[in-house]
């Protein structure tokens, strides 16, 4: 069953799996929730690709693989290639009658990490989506290479400490603002991008719906805390999720053929980025009085950018 | 349907255009590609006949060429036919990919302009590209003229798609001097090339979804040695499988190719091997040195140059004395590679022969005829002070004074 027809949590426990709970992930990673997410949100045949990162390490070592799908692996940057390359045969095949089962439907899928999206493999993203080729791509940013031990991407936040954007007492960690892959990708004309959260499941599990339904390119960034490298307890994923998307850290917010922006999320009760940042350990340093002006910048850069996607929605462009 | 494209009995092709030829033939699905001097005309073409419906397939530009093959493997792997052509930086930019291709066992056929590799950047054939790949697990097979490329386009989805190779596999010809010259080519007839390469017949199919697969799993020691293993021992045992194919190849076309091929070695004491446009260059000037010095010279040619053909060589080498290896890539600070095969080769013949290697033609330098000659001519000095007379390791047609490294302990 789809995950369409949902109701609560619990009946989405119960949904068939085609991700299967058996890999390596952390405790408390949030990539396989958004994972399970994707992939029980449709009841087509779907075929998957991923950017080497801690999802494919996790999943399929062999002899084991946690896909009950068709699913590949090549390299680091390559994802939205090979599966949009899988899509162009589909359609051949399909064209000529040489597929087992002419008439099943199938959705092509790829996944990568903010690496692998936002640094090493943005130019395969950039092109395959120039191409226009009828795949979804979803990015599970969790704002560093967690995979090879916390080093900062260019998905890392001002602020923030990592192995190669050291916090200490000449820095106060990354010194550069976080790349809008959203607009870049929105940028492209793709037909449908958005920033979702797995806090907000049934927004989630919509905004997934709408990509895999619409013909083109989709783009999708996704916050996933890492309770590895943002450091706090494994047992507090959503809670983090929550306090990201509350304090607009990571708005929530679609965007229809390139200008047509909606915000799918607005908070009750917005939070501060202090909140937001004093809850992980990435951002300690921050709370000492000489860093006291980067949390300023940050609060100032969330709310000009909170003001930019409203106008942008009002607006229409 | 597509339409049909006429073909006559004969036609004056050049390299590139007879390979396009292939594809067209071959009824290639998908051709993931990017363009780069001197393979760009064989994907042009493709995507010209899928323009104009000669094909069913699709042409699928993309941004790179890293991308291309990333592209044939995904594209390969949804369970149909692929091809795609590269050259020199192009090649090198793939080369991560290559491997992949070849450990996941997708029968992609990659047609190889040979050209030089930067720095300095120069467009013009040498073999470095295709040295560049030995190790990358893909079947590599040469072509020398323009008929040839496409007989051996034909040929490699037959030999790739075999259920018992389930390997990549690379036919080269050299830029500009095959690529870009026009020849006759005698072309199989649409029918017949269509029954010769058959239709694929995918091994773990993504778009089967009755049996998902996973393809790009991760081994490490546990596992990683014996997937090696067990590729290599693929490459190893595909020999049969190349011969047997180009046996039914030769039954349909009346052209006959084998993994070494050998001109006037019979009787030979000395020779000069080599692959590519070099080896139509060497048998002309054999011929003219048995008539005009009576040195006994053959040629022998390296068609298949992974999996290497070891025992052929060492056969086709017994009772020659003195031996030239020649060397179409800058060795970087060792003898030639195709040396170091050929003389591994000969390291297990009884008679071990002299074996010397010449680095010649990069970046498309030429190869003439007196070049070959004062080489064949060095081998017969060899044979007759019964010890190398020169440098193991010499240049071949280089500006200034002569280059030469390596010096044998008799000599």
């Amino acid at each position: 069953m789809a995950i369409t027809s949902v109701k609560n949590l619990k009946e989405f426990s119960t949904t068939n799996d085609r991700f299967e709970g058996a890999h390596t992930l952390c405790p408390g990673c949030a990539h396989s929730m958004i994972v399970r997410e994707l992939m029980n949100c449709t009841d087509d045949n779907l075929v998957v690709s991923a950017n080497t990162g801690c999802l494919e390490v996790s999943t399929a070592v062999y002899p084991f693989t946690s896909w009950d799908t068709s699913w590949i692996h090549i390299g680091f940057e390559n994802a939205a290639t090979s599966v949009s390359a899988a899509q162009v045969m589909h359609k051949v095949r399909k064209k000529k009658g040489t597929l087992k089962d002419n008439d099943a439907p199938v959705k092509f899928v790829a996944f990568g990490g903010d690496g692998s999206t936002f640094d090493i493999g943005f130019q395969w993203l950039s092109g395959a989506f120039e191409r226009q080729h009828d795949f979804t791509y979803i990015c599970l940013d969790n704002e560093n290479y967690a995979n090879t031990g916390g080093q900062r991407s260019s998905a890392t936040p001002i602020g923030a400490t990592t192995s190669t954007s050291v916090a200490g007492t000449h820095s106060y960690g990354k010194k550069e603002k976080k790349k809008d892959i959203v607009a870049i990708m929105a940028a492209h004309g793709a037909p449908y991008v958005a920033q979702l959260a797995p806090n907000k499941w049934k927004l989630m599990a919509k905004g997934f719906q709408t990509a895999l339904e619409t013909e083109g390119p989709c783009f999708i960034n996704t916050v996933s805390p890492c309770c590895t490298e943002w450091k706090f307890e494994p047992k507090d994923t959503m809670g983090i999720t929550d306090l990201a998307t509350d304090s607009l850290m990571f708005p929530l917010y679609e965007i229809h053929n390139g200008h047509e922006l909606n915000i799918l999320y607005r908070p009750k009760n917005i939070i501060s980025a202090e909140e937001y940042l004093g809850a992980q350990g990435r951002y300690k340093h921050l709370f000492k009085p000489e860093y006291r002006h980067v949390i300023d910048k940050i609060q100032k850069d969330i709310d000009d950018n909170w003001a930019m996607l409203q106008r942008r929605e009002e607006a229409r462009i | 349907m597509a339409v049909e494209f006429e073909v006559n009995e004969r036609e004056v092709w050049d390299g590139n255009y007879a390979a396009s030829q292939a594809l067209r033939q071959a009824d290639v699905d998908v051709v993931v590609a990017y363009p780069i001097t001197p393979s760009t005309p064989i994907v042009e073409n493709y995507g010209s006949y899928v323009g104009n419906g000669y094909i069913d397939g699709e042409f699928i530009m993309v941004e790179s060429e890293h991308a291309a093959m990333s592209g044939c493997i995904g594209a390969s792997a949804a369970g149909g036919r692929v091809a795609t052509a590269t050259s020199s930086q192009g090649f090198a930019l793939m080369v991560e990919v290559l491997y992949q291709a070849s450990g996941m066992r997708l029968p992609i056929v990659l047609n190889v302009v040979n050209r030089a590799l930067a720095a300095p950047l120069n467009v013009r054939g040498d073999h470095a590209d295709m040295y560049l790949g030995r190790d990358s697990g893909w079947i590599q097979m040469g072509a020398f003229n323009a008929q040839e490329a496409y007989d051996l386009a034909l040929c490699a989805f037959r030999i790739a798609e075999n259920h018992s190779v389930r390997l990549p596999v690379m036919v080269h010809q050299d830029g500009f001097i095959t690529s870009h010259t026009a020849q006759n080519v005698y072309p199989l007839s649409n029918e017949a090339a269509a029954k010769f390469v058959g239709v694929i017949d995918p091994v773990d199919d993504m778009l089967d979804f009755s049996r998902p697969v996973t393809y790009g799993a991760q081994t490490e020691e546990d596992w990683h040695f014996e997937h090696k293993a067990k590729q290599h021992k693929a490459i190893m045992d595909s020999k049969p499988v190349i011969d047997a194919i180009f046996a039914e190849f030769k039954e349909i076309s009346g052209r006959e190719y084998k993994r070494v091929e050998t001109y006037d070695m019979e009787d030979a004491d000395v020779c000069i091997i080599g692959l590519g446009t070099t080896v139509e260059t060497a048998r002309v000037a054999a011929k003219e040195l048995r008539k005009e010095k009576g040195i006994k010279a053959g040629v022998l040619a390296i068609r298949c140059f992974r999996p290497f053909p070891y025992e052929e060589v060492r056969e086709a080498l017994e009772g020659v004395k003195s031996i030239a290896v020649t060397d179409r890539s800058s060795p970087g600070g060792a003898m030639g590679a195709f040396y170091n095969e050929v003389a591994g080769a000969m390291a297990t013949s009884k008679a071990r022969p002299m074996v010397t290697n010449y680095i010649y033609g990069l970046g498309g330098r030429d190869l003439s005829i007196e070049n070959v000659k004062t080489i064949l001519t060095e081998q017969q000095a060899n044979v007759d002070a019964g010890y190398i007379t020169t440098d193991l390791q010499q240049f071949t047609n280089l500006r200034g004074p002569h280059l030469g490294f390596f010096k044998t302990a008799r000599s």
